[in-house]
Protein backbone atom coordinates (compact mmCIF):
# COMPACT_ATOMS: atom_id res chain seq x y z
CA UNK A 1 0.00 0.00 0.00
CA UNK A 2 1.45 3.16 -1.08
CA UNK A 3 0.05 6.50 1.37
CA UNK A 4 0.77 9.61 -0.40
CA UNK A 5 0.40 13.05 0.62
CA UNK A 6 -0.58 15.82 -2.45
CA UNK A 7 -0.29 19.61 -2.32
CA UNK A 8 -1.47 21.64 -4.86
CA UNK A 9 -1.72 25.49 -4.77
CA UNK A 10 -1.30 26.47 -8.84
CA UNK A 11 -4.26 28.37 -8.64
CA UNK A 12 -6.59 30.16 -6.39
CA UNK A 13 -7.21 26.71 -4.17
CA UNK A 14 -5.16 25.75 -1.83
CA UNK A 15 -5.00 21.89 -1.37
CA UNK A 16 -3.92 19.15 0.15
CA UNK A 17 -4.85 15.13 -0.18
CA UNK A 18 -4.36 11.78 0.99
CA UNK A 19 -4.26 9.17 -1.67
CA UNK A 20 -3.41 5.29 -1.52
CA UNK A 21 -2.26 3.81 -4.32
CA UNK A 22 -3.71 6.27 -6.88
CA UNK A 23 -7.04 5.44 -6.67
CA UNK A 24 -8.43 5.91 -3.22
CA UNK A 25 -9.25 9.20 -1.61
CA UNK A 26 -8.81 9.31 2.06
CA UNK A 27 -9.05 12.97 2.13
CA UNK A 28 -9.14 15.75 0.04
CA UNK A 29 -9.30 19.14 1.44
CA UNK A 30 -9.73 22.44 -0.08
CA UNK A 31 -9.34 25.93 1.27
CA UNK A 32 -11.12 28.05 -1.99
CA UNK A 33 -10.18 31.31 -2.44
CA UNK A 34 -13.50 32.14 -4.85
CA UNK A 35 -15.03 34.94 -2.87
CA UNK A 36 -12.14 36.53 -2.18
CA UNK A 37 -11.45 36.42 -6.26
CA UNK A 38 -14.78 37.05 -7.01
CA UNK A 39 -14.89 40.81 -7.12
CA UNK A 40 -11.55 40.80 -9.41
CA UNK A 41 -13.83 38.91 -11.87
CA UNK A 42 -10.65 36.31 -11.96
CA UNK A 43 -7.94 35.20 -9.98
CA UNK A 44 -5.83 37.77 -9.21
CA UNK A 45 -1.75 36.73 -8.60
CA UNK A 46 -0.19 38.60 -5.46
CA UNK A 47 -4.11 38.24 -3.50
CA UNK A 48 -3.66 34.54 -4.28
CA UNK A 49 -0.05 34.14 -3.16
CA UNK A 50 -0.95 35.58 0.00
CA UNK A 51 -3.82 33.56 0.79
CA UNK A 52 -2.26 30.38 0.03
CA UNK A 53 0.54 31.21 2.81
CA UNK A 54 -2.14 31.92 5.10
CA UNK A 55 -3.80 28.59 4.37
CA UNK A 56 -1.69 25.95 3.93
CA UNK A 57 -0.19 24.64 7.13
CA UNK A 58 -4.05 24.23 8.03
CA UNK A 59 -4.94 22.67 4.95
CA UNK A 60 -2.06 19.83 4.86
CA UNK A 61 -2.92 19.10 9.03
CA UNK A 62 -6.66 18.60 7.77
CA UNK A 63 -5.76 16.20 5.42
CA UNK A 64 -4.00 14.26 7.49
CA UNK A 65 -6.43 14.38 10.51
CA UNK A 66 -9.36 13.52 7.81
CA UNK A 67 -7.34 11.03 6.80
CA UNK A 68 -6.41 9.50 10.07
CA UNK A 69 -2.70 9.48 9.19
CA UNK A 70 0.24 10.50 10.99
CA UNK A 71 3.53 11.73 9.01
CA UNK A 72 5.47 8.37 9.96
CA UNK A 73 2.84 6.30 7.51
CA UNK A 74 3.56 8.72 4.75
CA UNK A 75 5.65 7.38 1.56
CA UNK A 76 5.70 10.10 -0.21
CA UNK A 77 4.99 13.41 -0.88
CA UNK A 78 3.81 15.42 -4.50
CA UNK A 79 2.97 18.39 -5.08
CA UNK A 80 2.28 20.84 -8.28
CA UNK A 81 5.01 22.50 -9.53
CA UNK A 82 3.65 24.08 -12.69
CA UNK A 83 2.04 25.25 -14.43
CA UNK A 84 0.15 28.27 -12.77
CA UNK A 85 1.04 31.09 -10.92
CA UNK A 86 4.52 31.56 -9.62
CA UNK A 87 3.85 33.22 -6.48
CA UNK A 88 1.25 30.61 -5.70
CA UNK A 89 3.46 27.28 -6.77
CA UNK A 90 6.04 28.27 -4.94
CA UNK A 91 3.93 27.81 -1.41
CA UNK A 92 3.09 24.12 -2.61
CA UNK A 93 6.58 23.22 -3.17
CA UNK A 94 8.40 24.60 -0.69
CA UNK A 95 5.63 23.25 1.88
CA UNK A 96 6.24 19.93 0.14
CA UNK A 97 10.25 20.19 0.15
CA UNK A 98 9.98 20.97 3.45
CA UNK A 99 8.41 18.15 4.47
CA UNK A 100 9.60 15.45 2.55
CA UNK A 101 13.18 16.26 3.75
CA UNK A 102 12.24 16.28 7.27
CA UNK A 103 10.40 12.66 6.77
CA UNK A 104 12.95 11.50 5.01
CA UNK A 105 10.93 10.95 2.09
CA UNK A 106 10.90 10.96 -1.51
CA UNK A 107 9.32 14.17 -3.25
CA UNK A 108 7.43 13.94 -6.62
CA UNK A 109 6.70 16.91 -8.63
CA UNK A 110 3.70 17.01 -10.86
CA UNK A 111 2.32 18.52 -13.98
CA UNK A 112 -1.17 20.31 -12.83
CA UNK A 113 -2.50 19.61 -16.24
CA UNK A 114 -1.52 15.60 -15.96
CA UNK A 115 -2.97 15.61 -12.41
CA UNK A 116 -6.37 16.53 -13.98
CA UNK A 117 -5.76 13.78 -16.06
CA UNK A 118 -5.73 11.48 -13.56
CA UNK A 119 -8.47 12.83 -11.69
CA UNK A 120 -10.47 10.11 -13.85
CA UNK A 121 -8.91 7.50 -11.85
CA UNK A 122 -9.48 8.12 -8.58
CA UNK A 123 -12.50 5.71 -7.44
CA UNK A 124 -16.05 8.08 -6.14
CA UNK A 125 -18.24 6.99 -2.88
CA UNK A 126 -21.10 6.12 -5.18
CA UNK A 127 -19.13 3.34 -7.40
CA UNK A 128 -16.10 1.41 -8.75
CA UNK A 129 -15.05 3.08 -12.06
CA UNK A 130 -13.59 -0.50 -14.46
CA UNK A 131 -9.83 0.64 -14.61
CA UNK A 132 -8.79 2.64 -17.27
CA UNK A 133 -7.55 0.76 -20.96
CA UNK A 134 -4.82 2.40 -23.10
CA UNK A 135 -5.37 4.21 -24.83
CA UNK A 136 -7.28 6.80 -24.39
CA UNK A 137 -8.41 10.42 -25.35
CA UNK A 138 -8.40 12.79 -22.54
CA UNK A 139 -9.82 16.93 -23.09
CA UNK A 140 -8.59 18.60 -20.44
CA UNK A 141 -10.96 21.88 -20.08
CA UNK A 142 -9.95 24.74 -17.63
CA UNK A 143 -9.63 28.38 -17.30
CA UNK A 144 -6.37 28.46 -18.42
CA UNK A 145 -6.36 25.60 -21.01
CA UNK A 146 -7.68 23.46 -23.29
CA UNK A 147 -5.65 20.49 -24.12
CA UNK A 148 -6.87 17.17 -26.38
CA UNK A 149 -4.00 15.22 -24.94
CA UNK A 150 -3.94 11.10 -26.45
CA UNK A 151 -2.49 9.01 -23.35
CA UNK A 152 -0.55 5.62 -24.69
CA UNK A 153 0.44 4.62 -21.43
CA UNK A 154 1.06 5.71 -17.81
CA UNK A 155 3.42 9.01 -17.93
CA UNK A 156 3.00 8.57 -21.95
CA UNK A 157 1.36 11.91 -23.55
CA UNK A 158 0.65 12.81 -26.96
CA UNK A 159 -0.84 16.75 -27.25
CA UNK A 160 -3.12 16.34 -30.59
CA UNK A 161 -4.17 20.21 -29.86
CA UNK A 162 -4.75 22.95 -27.48
CA UNK A 163 -6.21 26.34 -27.74
CA UNK A 164 -4.22 28.77 -30.31
CA UNK A 165 -5.66 31.91 -28.25
CA UNK A 166 -8.12 31.60 -25.63
CA UNK A 167 -8.94 28.86 -23.37
CA UNK A 168 -12.56 27.79 -23.45
CA UNK A 169 -13.28 28.38 -19.57
CA UNK A 170 -11.67 31.96 -20.01
CA UNK A 171 -14.21 32.27 -22.86
CA UNK A 172 -16.70 31.15 -20.66
CA UNK A 173 -15.36 33.78 -18.12
CA UNK A 174 -15.25 36.79 -20.70
CA UNK A 175 -18.82 36.21 -21.92
CA UNK A 176 -20.38 36.46 -18.53
CA UNK A 177 -18.63 39.28 -17.88
CA UNK A 178 -20.15 40.84 -20.82
CA UNK A 179 -23.41 39.62 -20.01
CA UNK A 180 -22.95 40.80 -16.35
CA UNK A 181 -24.02 37.34 -14.76
CA UNK A 182 -20.95 37.01 -12.52
CA UNK A 183 -17.88 35.01 -11.99
CA UNK A 184 -16.98 31.95 -12.13
CA UNK A 185 -18.35 32.22 -15.85
CA UNK A 186 -19.01 28.41 -16.56
CA UNK A 187 -21.71 28.04 -13.63
CA UNK A 188 -23.34 31.36 -14.50
CA UNK A 189 -23.53 31.09 -18.38
CA UNK A 190 -24.82 27.38 -17.76
CA UNK A 191 -27.35 28.81 -15.41
CA UNK A 192 -28.49 31.79 -17.67
CA UNK A 193 -28.54 29.25 -20.29
CA UNK A 194 -31.19 27.22 -18.95
CA UNK A 195 -34.11 29.16 -20.37
CA UNK A 196 -32.38 30.35 -23.47
CA UNK A 197 -32.53 29.01 -27.01
CA UNK A 198 -29.41 27.46 -28.22
CA UNK A 199 -30.25 28.42 -32.30
CA UNK A 200 -31.15 31.91 -31.10
CA UNK A 201 -27.61 32.95 -32.37
CA UNK A 202 -25.80 31.69 -34.72
CA UNK A 203 -22.58 32.12 -33.56
CA UNK A 204 -18.74 31.15 -34.90
CA UNK A 205 -17.40 27.62 -34.89
CA UNK A 206 -13.84 28.01 -35.03
CA UNK A 207 -12.96 24.63 -36.96
CA UNK A 208 -9.10 25.51 -37.69
CA UNK A 209 -9.15 22.58 -41.00
CA UNK A 210 -8.49 19.17 -39.78
CA UNK A 211 -6.74 20.65 -37.08
CA UNK A 212 -7.68 19.43 -33.84
CA UNK A 213 -6.45 22.77 -32.08
CA UNK A 214 -8.99 25.05 -30.97
CA UNK A 215 -9.60 28.57 -30.90
CA UNK A 216 -12.40 30.50 -28.65
CA UNK A 217 -11.13 34.63 -30.00
CA UNK A 218 -13.59 34.54 -32.42
CA UNK A 219 -16.50 33.40 -30.83
CA UNK A 220 -15.55 35.72 -28.03
CA UNK A 221 -15.73 38.62 -30.53
CA UNK A 222 -18.66 37.47 -31.93
CA UNK A 223 -20.46 37.69 -28.65
CA UNK A 224 -19.53 40.87 -27.98
CA UNK A 225 -20.93 42.49 -31.09
CA UNK A 226 -24.42 40.94 -30.05
CA UNK A 227 -24.30 42.26 -27.12
CA UNK A 228 -22.83 45.70 -28.20
CA UNK A 229 -25.81 45.63 -30.20
CA UNK A 230 -27.99 45.90 -27.81
CA UNK A 231 -25.93 48.23 -25.68
CA UNK A 232 -24.27 51.09 -27.82
CA UNK A 233 -22.73 51.61 -30.92
CA UNK A 234 -19.50 49.95 -31.63
CA UNK A 235 -17.62 52.72 -31.87
CA UNK A 236 -15.15 52.43 -28.69
CA UNK A 237 -13.33 56.18 -27.85
CA UNK A 238 -10.43 56.26 -26.73
CA UNK A 239 -9.11 58.64 -23.96
CA UNK A 240 -5.94 59.93 -25.93
CA UNK A 241 -8.71 60.26 -28.96
CA UNK A 242 -11.36 61.91 -26.35
CA UNK A 243 -8.20 64.49 -25.00
CA UNK A 244 -7.36 65.58 -28.89
CA UNK A 245 -10.79 66.65 -29.64
CA UNK A 246 -12.61 63.98 -31.24
CA UNK A 247 -16.30 63.95 -30.95
CA UNK A 248 -18.08 60.37 -30.41
CA UNK A 249 -18.69 59.44 -33.95
CA UNK A 250 -22.20 57.86 -33.40
CA UNK A 251 -24.74 58.84 -30.77
CA UNK A 252 -25.25 56.22 -27.62
CA UNK A 253 -28.04 54.52 -28.64
CA UNK A 254 -30.75 53.71 -25.91
CA UNK A 255 -30.02 50.53 -24.12
CA UNK A 256 -32.32 47.56 -24.56
CA UNK A 257 -32.34 44.58 -22.71
CA UNK A 258 -30.32 41.90 -23.56
CA UNK A 259 -31.29 38.86 -24.18
CA UNK A 260 -28.90 37.29 -21.49
CA UNK A 261 -30.38 33.78 -21.56
CA UNK A 262 -30.35 33.00 -24.97
CA UNK A 263 -26.85 34.23 -26.29
CA UNK A 264 -25.43 32.32 -23.19
CA UNK A 265 -27.43 29.61 -24.63
CA UNK A 266 -26.07 30.12 -28.19
CA UNK A 267 -22.65 30.85 -26.57
CA UNK A 268 -22.81 27.60 -24.64
CA UNK A 269 -23.97 25.61 -27.65
CA UNK A 270 -20.56 26.78 -29.63
CA UNK A 271 -18.34 26.12 -27.32
CA UNK A 272 -19.61 22.68 -26.82
CA UNK A 273 -20.03 22.03 -30.43
CA UNK A 274 -16.54 22.47 -31.79
CA UNK A 275 -15.19 20.55 -28.02
CA UNK A 276 -17.27 17.80 -28.73
CA UNK A 277 -16.57 17.14 -32.79
CA UNK A 278 -12.93 17.32 -32.42
CA UNK A 279 -12.68 15.05 -29.52
CA UNK A 280 -14.91 12.64 -31.43
CA UNK A 281 -12.88 12.93 -34.50
CA UNK A 282 -9.96 12.58 -32.45
CA UNK A 283 -10.94 9.70 -30.86
CA UNK A 284 -12.24 7.97 -34.42
CA UNK A 285 -8.56 8.64 -35.98
CA UNK A 286 -6.85 7.09 -32.85
CA UNK A 287 -9.32 4.68 -32.30
CA UNK A 288 -9.42 5.26 -28.04
CA UNK A 289 -10.98 3.01 -25.47
CA UNK A 290 -12.36 6.05 -24.33
CA UNK A 291 -12.71 9.63 -23.52
CA UNK A 292 -12.08 11.30 -20.56
CA UNK A 293 -12.95 14.40 -19.57
CA UNK A 294 -11.04 16.44 -17.11
CA UNK A 295 -10.68 20.22 -15.74
CA UNK A 296 -13.64 23.18 -14.18
CA UNK A 297 -15.27 22.70 -17.81
CA UNK A 298 -15.60 19.38 -17.62
CA UNK A 299 -18.38 19.86 -14.80
CA UNK A 300 -21.02 21.73 -17.85
CA UNK A 301 -23.49 19.94 -17.93
CA UNK A 302 -24.34 20.33 -21.87
CA UNK A 303 -21.07 19.30 -22.58
CA UNK A 304 -21.05 15.88 -20.83
CA UNK A 305 -24.27 14.87 -22.27
CA UNK A 306 -23.74 16.14 -25.80
CA UNK A 307 -20.10 14.03 -25.86
CA UNK A 308 -21.45 10.62 -24.32
CA UNK A 309 -24.18 11.13 -27.49
CA UNK A 310 -22.25 12.11 -29.67
CA UNK A 311 -19.13 10.11 -29.56
CA UNK A 312 -20.11 6.35 -29.40
CA UNK A 313 -17.47 5.07 -27.06
CA UNK A 314 -17.79 5.43 -22.89
CA UNK A 315 -17.19 8.47 -21.47
CA UNK A 316 -15.61 9.23 -18.39
CA UNK A 317 -15.59 12.77 -15.98
CA UNK A 318 -14.97 13.20 -12.64
CA UNK A 319 -17.13 13.48 -9.74
CA UNK A 320 -17.54 17.63 -9.66
CA UNK A 321 -15.80 18.19 -6.63
CA UNK A 322 -12.58 16.55 -8.86
CA UNK A 323 -13.07 18.84 -11.92
CA UNK A 324 -12.33 21.87 -10.34
CA UNK A 325 -8.25 21.96 -8.72
CA UNK A 326 -7.51 19.51 -6.37
CA UNK A 327 -4.87 17.91 -4.45
CA UNK A 328 -6.44 14.38 -5.02
CA UNK A 329 -5.67 14.27 -8.60
CA UNK A 330 -2.24 15.41 -7.98
CA UNK A 331 -2.31 12.25 -5.46
CA UNK A 332 -3.66 10.24 -8.36
CA UNK A 333 -1.04 10.91 -11.06
CA UNK A 334 1.83 10.69 -8.43
CA UNK A 335 1.43 6.82 -7.91
CA UNK A 336 1.79 6.08 -11.33
CA UNK A 337 5.65 8.42 -10.73
CA UNK A 338 6.32 6.73 -7.51
CA UNK A 339 5.94 2.79 -9.27
CA UNK A 340 8.17 4.37 -11.76
CA UNK A 341 10.88 5.99 -9.48
CA UNK A 342 10.25 9.61 -10.53
CA UNK A 343 11.49 11.46 -7.77
CA UNK A 344 12.33 15.07 -7.46
CA UNK A 345 15.41 16.19 -6.57
CA UNK A 346 15.90 19.10 -3.57
CA UNK A 347 16.13 21.76 -6.64
CA UNK A 348 12.43 20.89 -7.97
CA UNK A 349 11.79 24.51 -8.94
CA UNK A 350 8.79 25.81 -10.02
CA UNK A 351 8.21 25.88 -14.02
CA UNK A 352 4.62 28.75 -14.61
CA UNK A 353 4.47 27.47 -18.33
CA UNK A 354 5.06 24.08 -17.87
CA UNK A 355 3.94 21.92 -20.98
CA UNK A 356 2.82 18.83 -20.83
CA UNK A 357 5.68 16.28 -21.57
CA UNK A 358 5.91 12.61 -21.74
CA UNK A 359 8.23 10.89 -19.21
CA UNK B 1 -6.69 67.29 -35.64
CA UNK B 2 -6.78 64.03 -37.00
CA UNK B 3 -4.13 61.02 -35.43
CA UNK B 4 -3.06 61.10 -39.03
CA UNK B 5 -1.62 64.64 -39.63
CA UNK B 6 0.26 64.53 -36.20
CA UNK B 7 4.27 63.92 -36.51
CA UNK B 8 5.23 60.41 -36.54
CA UNK B 9 1.83 58.85 -35.82
CA UNK B 10 1.14 55.81 -38.05
CA UNK B 11 -2.60 55.40 -39.06
CA UNK B 12 -3.64 52.45 -41.26
CA UNK B 13 -5.84 49.41 -41.59
CA UNK B 14 -5.22 45.86 -41.22
CA UNK B 15 -7.38 43.57 -43.50
CA UNK B 16 -7.13 40.42 -42.13
CA UNK B 17 -5.50 38.49 -39.12
CA UNK B 18 -2.71 37.64 -41.41
CA UNK B 19 -1.77 40.50 -42.44
CA UNK B 20 -1.86 42.01 -38.46
CA UNK B 21 0.73 38.67 -37.77
CA UNK B 22 2.87 39.85 -40.70
CA UNK B 23 2.68 43.55 -39.29
CA UNK B 24 3.95 42.53 -36.19
CA UNK B 25 6.59 40.29 -37.26
CA UNK B 26 7.82 43.13 -38.81
CA UNK B 27 7.54 45.50 -35.35
CA UNK B 28 8.92 42.60 -33.82
CA UNK B 29 11.88 42.60 -35.44
CA UNK B 30 12.84 46.19 -34.42
CA UNK B 31 12.20 45.53 -30.69
CA UNK B 32 14.90 45.47 -28.31
CA UNK B 33 15.11 44.70 -24.21
CA UNK B 34 13.38 47.44 -22.16
CA UNK B 35 11.00 48.49 -24.97
CA UNK B 36 6.92 48.78 -24.30
CA UNK B 37 4.70 48.44 -26.19
CA UNK B 38 1.10 49.59 -24.99
CA UNK B 39 -2.24 47.43 -26.74
CA UNK B 40 -5.44 49.57 -26.94
CA UNK B 41 -8.58 48.08 -27.66
CA UNK B 42 -11.89 46.62 -26.70
CA UNK B 43 -12.85 42.89 -26.70
CA UNK B 44 -12.10 41.24 -29.64
CA UNK B 45 -10.23 43.87 -31.62
CA UNK B 46 -6.92 41.96 -32.08
CA UNK B 47 -4.59 42.78 -29.22
CA UNK B 48 -3.60 39.23 -28.37
CA UNK B 49 -3.35 38.45 -32.43
CA UNK B 50 -0.96 41.63 -32.55
CA UNK B 51 1.37 40.20 -29.58
CA UNK B 52 1.58 37.02 -31.78
CA UNK B 53 2.90 38.62 -34.41
CA UNK B 54 5.59 40.84 -32.61
CA UNK B 55 6.15 37.35 -30.73
CA UNK B 56 7.11 35.90 -34.21
CA UNK B 57 9.30 38.88 -34.68
CA UNK B 58 11.37 38.35 -31.68
CA UNK B 59 11.29 34.53 -32.72
CA UNK B 60 9.80 33.10 -29.58
CA UNK B 61 9.13 29.20 -30.12
CA UNK B 62 6.94 28.54 -27.11
CA UNK B 63 3.16 29.16 -28.18
CA UNK B 64 1.93 32.43 -27.27
CA UNK B 65 -1.73 32.63 -26.29
CA UNK B 66 -3.76 34.89 -23.88
CA UNK B 67 -2.63 36.06 -20.32
CA UNK B 68 -5.86 36.77 -19.16
CA UNK B 69 -5.98 34.21 -16.87
CA UNK B 70 -2.62 34.24 -15.13
CA UNK B 71 -2.04 38.31 -15.90
CA UNK B 72 1.57 37.27 -16.83
CA UNK B 73 2.69 34.81 -19.49
CA UNK B 74 6.73 35.07 -19.48
CA UNK B 75 8.10 33.89 -22.92
CA UNK B 76 11.97 33.20 -23.27
CA UNK B 77 13.81 34.94 -26.81
CA UNK B 78 17.12 36.70 -27.08
CA UNK B 79 15.76 38.45 -23.87
CA UNK B 80 12.61 37.88 -21.37
CA UNK B 81 9.31 38.87 -23.00
CA UNK B 82 6.73 39.28 -20.57
CA UNK B 83 2.85 39.38 -22.17
CA UNK B 84 0.90 40.78 -19.96
CA UNK B 85 -2.74 41.04 -19.75
CA UNK B 86 -4.67 44.17 -17.49
CA UNK B 87 -8.50 42.75 -18.24
CA UNK B 88 -9.26 42.42 -15.15
CA UNK B 89 -7.16 44.93 -13.42
CA UNK B 90 -9.64 47.46 -11.66
CA UNK B 91 -6.85 50.10 -10.66
CA UNK B 92 -3.55 51.23 -10.77
CA UNK B 93 -3.32 49.72 -6.92
CA UNK B 94 -3.92 46.22 -7.90
CA UNK B 95 -1.06 46.46 -10.77
CA UNK B 96 1.61 47.50 -8.39
CA UNK B 97 0.75 44.72 -5.84
CA UNK B 98 1.59 42.03 -8.62
CA UNK B 99 4.61 44.08 -9.24
CA UNK B 100 3.44 45.74 -12.74
CA UNK B 101 6.21 48.41 -12.08
CA UNK B 102 9.06 45.91 -12.13
CA UNK B 103 8.31 44.23 -15.65
CA UNK B 104 7.81 47.83 -16.64
CA UNK B 105 11.10 49.25 -15.58
CA UNK B 106 12.98 45.75 -16.42
CA UNK B 107 15.22 45.18 -18.78
CA UNK B 108 12.77 42.71 -20.88
CA UNK B 109 10.35 43.04 -23.41
CA UNK B 110 6.82 44.16 -22.37
CA UNK B 111 3.72 43.71 -24.16
CA UNK B 112 0.45 44.83 -22.39
CA UNK B 113 -2.68 44.47 -23.67
CA UNK B 114 -5.36 46.99 -21.95
CA UNK B 115 -2.92 49.19 -21.29
CA UNK B 116 -5.08 51.75 -21.35
CA UNK B 117 -6.01 50.37 -17.85
CA UNK B 118 -2.44 51.80 -16.74
CA UNK B 119 -1.07 54.51 -18.59
CA UNK B 120 -0.46 56.52 -15.44
CA UNK B 121 2.30 54.28 -14.38
CA UNK B 122 3.56 53.64 -18.20
CA UNK B 123 7.27 54.69 -18.74
CA UNK B 124 8.44 58.08 -20.70
CA UNK B 125 8.97 56.14 -23.60
CA UNK B 126 6.92 53.42 -25.23
CA UNK B 127 4.53 52.82 -28.50
CA UNK B 128 0.75 52.47 -28.12
CA UNK B 129 -0.77 50.68 -30.44
CA UNK B 130 -4.49 51.16 -30.72
CA UNK B 131 -7.17 48.78 -32.01
CA UNK B 132 -10.38 49.99 -33.50
CA UNK B 133 -13.14 47.32 -34.84
CA UNK B 134 -13.72 48.30 -38.32
CA UNK B 135 -15.47 45.76 -39.60
CA UNK B 136 -15.70 41.22 -39.59
CA UNK B 137 -11.65 41.09 -40.35
CA UNK B 138 -10.78 45.02 -40.49
CA UNK B 139 -9.30 46.95 -38.12
CA UNK B 140 -7.74 50.67 -37.90
CA UNK B 141 -4.66 50.73 -36.18
CA UNK B 142 -2.92 53.79 -34.77
CA UNK B 143 0.88 53.45 -33.73
CA UNK B 144 1.54 56.30 -31.69
CA UNK B 145 5.43 56.49 -30.24
CA UNK B 146 6.20 58.41 -27.11
CA UNK B 147 9.57 59.40 -26.40
CA UNK B 148 12.07 59.63 -29.22
CA UNK B 149 13.32 55.95 -29.29
CA UNK B 150 10.06 54.99 -30.52
CA UNK B 151 9.97 58.09 -32.72
CA UNK B 152 12.53 56.44 -34.26
CA UNK B 153 11.38 53.36 -34.59
CA UNK B 154 8.49 53.93 -36.12
CA UNK B 155 10.09 55.51 -38.74
CA UNK B 156 12.25 52.43 -39.31
CA UNK B 157 8.86 50.43 -39.25
CA UNK B 158 6.91 52.81 -42.16
CA UNK B 159 10.53 52.28 -44.41
CA UNK B 160 10.40 49.02 -43.75
CA UNK B 161 6.68 47.63 -44.18
CA UNK B 162 5.25 51.25 -46.27
CA UNK B 163 8.02 51.97 -48.43
CA UNK B 164 8.74 50.31 -51.75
Amino acid sequence: MCKILAIESSCDETAAAVVIDGVIVKSNVIASQLEIHRRYGGVFPEVASRQHILAISTVIQDALIEARTGWNELDAIAVTYGPGLVGSLLVGVNAAKGIALALDIPLIGINHLEGHLYSNWLKTDKNDPPPVKFPVLTLIVSGGHTELVLVHQHGEYEILGRTIDDAAGEAFDKVARMLEIGFPGGPAVQEAAKTGNPQAYDFPRAWLGNSFDFSFSGLKTAVLRTVQKYTKSNILQHPSMMAMGHQPQAPAKPRLVIPVADIAASFQMAVVDVLVSKAKAAADKYNVSEILLAGGVSANALLRNKMMAACGRPVRAPSLILCTDNAAMIGAAAYWHYKAGHFASWDLDVVTNLELESK
Amino acid sequence: MSPILELNTLDFISHSEAQTLRLGARLGKLLQSGDVLALIGELGTGKTRWVQGVCLGLEVSHRVISPTFTLVNEYRASCPIYHIDLYRLENIAEGMSFGLDEYLYGSGIVLMEWADRALDILPDGYLAIELYHLGDTRRRVVLRPYGTRFQRLINEFKKSTFAK
